[in-house]
């Protein structure tokens, strides 16, 4: 066998995982960006402290347990008291969950970014604070969020390899069972890396594209 | 006649420092008063109270016979306040045009948002109060790319398209360079002329003698001395307005 009739075997082997990254990618970085964005409305203009304390107390547990604990958590954990997640489902649910509290701190920053008179003179004109959140702050907040977000994207992406660990069928899962049985460890590791890479290099362009269209704003 | 506004013993504190210590005055329909004092005097505060963006500590504020913030002996929320707001336009110092939305979209969405206009009305009312304070020509770009003049003026435009019962100006030419001053002063003489209802914070002591009715000195959180602007600021009584006036002139 050629070695290029083995890459393109141990190609056609990964691209079978690579449907799986996408959809916990995409799927749980609309999690986390809604989840995330919903946070930090409550903790940025919600009058309840104990609301304020209680989603302070989601981001730190959320954001400093190892991501691969809560996975085991959501996976092995809920399944030993009967709750059965499939290993998608655990990897998305798990990576949303923890997106939420970081995208939440992006947003923060968003909003923490503008001017209090944006939204003076919103409420000046007769904007109720709800039309002003929506109407004024967000569109701006999000621009200005729009970068880190981007970074945050791209970091997901990556970070779905951890997923192999509860056997999400994604393209580290079928990487490590090629090198079981095959022994290609940097052939097929080699492929891997420019596979992660063939994924990523689009998404970053195209938060560049939305950058460059919606993120230049300086008052 | 009634007053269209009437401040009465209106007091501000922040924690224990007392910023206003019991303003009163009247606006009739129609006059131009200028607030003017030395920083700190309390002046801006007192302009930011009329609309509650700065919630007032004691005292009763009433437009047009309506008291201001407070219903059924209750204080009201932002959202209750809003309809309040909208019937009084406010200038602010650093503009605070809104960078996302066109200059035109910064005169015409209050009107769609908070009066229910249609788009194309809300547009059409833009494009009038732009030509008011003749920015026609700039009404498709965006705020950024507009002077400071240019934005404070756009920022009027968008205060007038409210048709607001009375306009307040905090400080409107503070923030501009020196050679900017002159277009935003001129626009607000042509809505004086109009015979608007203007409270103006100002430093601009030569544009309140010859554009405003009456003059009120603040110092210390209080009304020194009030009278007929010219009267006031050129044979003031008040040994404080003395020294203020002579320490601007210098």
């Amino acid at each position: 066998m050629t070695e290029l009739s083995t890459f393109i075997l141990i190609l056609e082997g990964l691209l079978a995982g690579a449907g799986v990254t996408v959809v916990v990618t995409l799927v749980s970085l609309l999690l986390s960006v809604s989840l995330g964005f919903v946070l930090a409305l409550v903790r940025q203009f919600g009058k309840r402290r104990a609301l304020h304390a209680l989603i302070d107390l989601y981001c730190e547990i959320m954001r400093n347990i190892p991501a691969l604990t809560h996975l085991f958590i959501l996976y092995f954990g809920l399944a030993s008291i009967g709750f059965r997640l499939s290993s998608i489902a655990a990897a998305i649910l798990g990576l949303g969950l923890i997106g939420g509290a970081v995208t939440c701190d992006l947003f923060r920053a968003g909003f923490a970014a503008l001017p209090k008179g944006q939204a003076e003179a919103a409420l000046a004109v007769g904007f109720t604070p709800f039309q002003t959140i929506l109407d004024i702050l967000t569109p701006q907040a999000m621009r200005i969020a729009l970068p880190s977000l981007g970074n945050y994207a791209v970091q997901l992406l990556k970070d779905t390899s951890i997923v192999s660990a509860i056997a999400a069928p994604e393209i580290m899962f079928y990487a490590r069972s090629m090198v079981t049985s095959s022994f290609q460890t940097t052939l097929i590791y080699t492929t891997v890396a420019l596979l992660y890479l063939a994924l990523a290099l689009p998404l970053m362009q195209a938060i560049r594209i939305l950058e460059n269209r919606y993120g230049r704003l300086k008052a | 006649m009634n007053p269209l506004l009437r401040v009465t013993g209106l007091t501000k504190s922040y924690g224990p420092v007392e910023v206003l210590k019991g303003i009163d005055f009247k606006v009739a329909a129609g006059e131009k008063i200028a607030l003017i004092g030395p920083s700190g005097s309390g002046k801006s505060t007192c302009l930011r109270c009329l609309n509650f963006l700065e919630k007032p500590s004691a005292g009763e504020i009433h437009l047009d016979g309506e008291r201001i913030g407070v219903r059924l002996g209750r204080p009201m929320n932002d959202r209750q306040l809003a309809p309040q707001r909208a019937e009084m336009g406010m200038v602010f110092q650093l503009f605070n045009l809104w960078p996302h939305l066109s200059v035109t979209e910064n005169v015409a969405i209050a009107a769609r948002k908070v009066r229910g206009l249609s788009a194309r009305e809300a547009r059409e009312l833009a494009l009038d109060m732009l030509a008011k304070v003749h920015m026609t020509h700039r009404a498709a770009a965006s705020p950024q790319e507009l002077s400071g003049g240019q934005q404070q003026r756009v920022a009027i435009a968008r205060a007038l398209a409210q048709k607001p019962k009375l306009m307040l100006f905090d400080e409107p030419t503070s923030a501009l360079d020196p050679e900017l001053v002159h277009e935003v002063l001129k626009v607000m003489e042509e809505l004086a002329a109009e015979g608007r209802t203007m409270l103006i914070v100002t430093h601009e002591i030569a544009f309140a003698r010859d554009i405003a009715d009456r003059v009120l000195f603040l110092d210390g959180g209080r009304i020194v001395e009030g009278g007929p602007a010219r009267e006031l600021i050129l044979s003031p009584r008040e040994p404080r307005t003395q020294a203020f006036l002579r320490q601007i002139r210098h």
